[in-house]
């Protein structure tokens, strides 16, 4: 088998040409897929707002705000019906989870009231944690048409008036600490 | 050695992992269900097969002492491909898989083909021991995926059929390394007269 002999300018040309090759296909390849990628996230978004949200008919996006706290980023979506405030959803975070990171968007009326949750984001365990999506179990619909104000968004265990998911106290608490952060922030932002 | 012997012995007599248990990082991690384990079998098999036919093509251009990096661009270029291509057009497998995809660079199976068959044989026999050896490890990974499902969640491509939980402890990583000896065990029991 003929090898290449390994000069400094045979190893400098190949490693050049490789990386230099690569380097060209995958910027097509990203340009290419780029839009798709961005749909497909806006999708998941719009979607999410749908689900958590009472009917409405301007577009939240547009009227996105943020607020910086805890170390990361709440995202609040008001949605009106012809101009009236029907609802905010708020994409919150905790990072409480049990592997890491949760995000979940959260619809409120203008009273408070959660109107429903969708999880956008987690990486709990599989078969246990992960029983906070809703298309794997029922349980965070327990969530619905609840008042933090007279709701106590913890776990069972930790005095709250949550039922937590059997064998995942850490990722129940997780989601609470979500919407608790979700809560607190909505009304100091008296943005009802 | 004959070309259908390139293709077929991956699948079973030199199987990634149940004969060589290589790239146990994302065999243990991604194959929660059997979904889950076609779809990191597939990206796999993606990945070993172009990178086999792009090493098999330049490997009498690469000198040597710059084969494993070369190599290893070429793979992490097309794990890439496969990213932004799922993430685009499948994000929802995407989501479950996350972080594995990207650590398909490191997956050993990718590199140790590259070096042990690719860079010495021709384009054809690479192409079909590429192909021979994802195949095998996406049905290696399905076969555990299985296990891992039925047992741990009582269900199979996400359909129930018992009520409630399995077993969770297949589910969760101890499981994997449960099911996976056995599984091995099994196909020893097989593939060896003596054992």
């Amino acid at each position: 088998m003929a090898k290449k002999e390994s000069t400094l300018l045979s190893m400098f040309l190949a490693l050049f040409l490789v990386t230099l090759i690569s380097a060209t296909i995958l910027g097509f390849v990203y340009e290419f897929t780029k839009d798709a990628i961005a749909a497909s996230r806006a999708a998941k978004q719009t979607e999410a707002l749908k689900k958590v949200l009472p009917p409405f008919n301007n577009n939240p996006v547009q009227e996105m705000y943020k607020k910086a706290v805890d170390g990361d980023t709440l995202y609040f979506f008001p949605a009106r019906e012809d101009s009236a405030l029907v609802g905010i959803a708020v994409n919150t975070f905790s990072p409480k989870g049990f592997s890491g990171m949760i995000r979940i968007m959260v619809g409120f009326l203008p009273d408070g009231t959660i109107k429903d949750v969708a999880v956008l984001e987690h990486k709990e365990t599989p078969g246990l944690g992960e029983k906070m999506v809703r298309n794997k179990s029922n349980w965070s619909v327990q969530f619905q048409g609840k008042n933090p104000k007279t709701y106590r968004l913890a776990v069972k265990k930790d005095g709250g008036d949550v039922d937590a998911i059997t064998a995942s106290t850490i990722s129940s608490r997780a989601f609470c600490d979500a919407l608790e952060r979700a809560y607190k922030y909505l009304t100091e932002g008296g943005a009802k | 050695m004959n070309q259908w012997k390139n293709f077929s012995k991956g699948l079973i007599a030199e199987n990634a992992i149940f004969v060589q248990v290589l790239g146990m990082c994302p065999t243990l991690g991604t194959t929660t269900s059997a979904y889950n384990g076609l779809g990191m079998g597939l990206a796999t098999t993606f990945v070993l097969v172009m990178s086999n036919i792009v090493v098999s093509l330049v490997r009498n251009y690469i000198p040597d002492k710059v084969r494993i990096p070369s190599f290893i661009v070429i793979i992490a270029s097309f794990v890439t491909v496969v990213e932004l291509t799922m993430q685009a057009y499948l994000p929802a497998l995407f989501e479950e898989l996350g972080l594995f995809i990207p650590l398909i660079v490191v997956n050993c199976l990718v590199l140790g083909r590259a070096e042990a068959f690719a860079s010495k044989n021709t384009v054809w026999s690479s192409t079909l021991d590429g192909l021979g050896m994802g195949l095998g490890f996406t049905l290696a990974l399905f076969m555990l995926g299985s296990v891992r499902e039925i047992l741990g969640s009582g269900s199979w491509f996400g359909l129930k059929f018992i009520q409630g939980d399995g077993m969770l402890l297949f589910v969760l990583a101890p499981g994997a390394f449960l099911a996976l000896a056995y599984l091995i065990a099994i196909m020893n029991k097989f593939n060896r007269k003596n054992a």
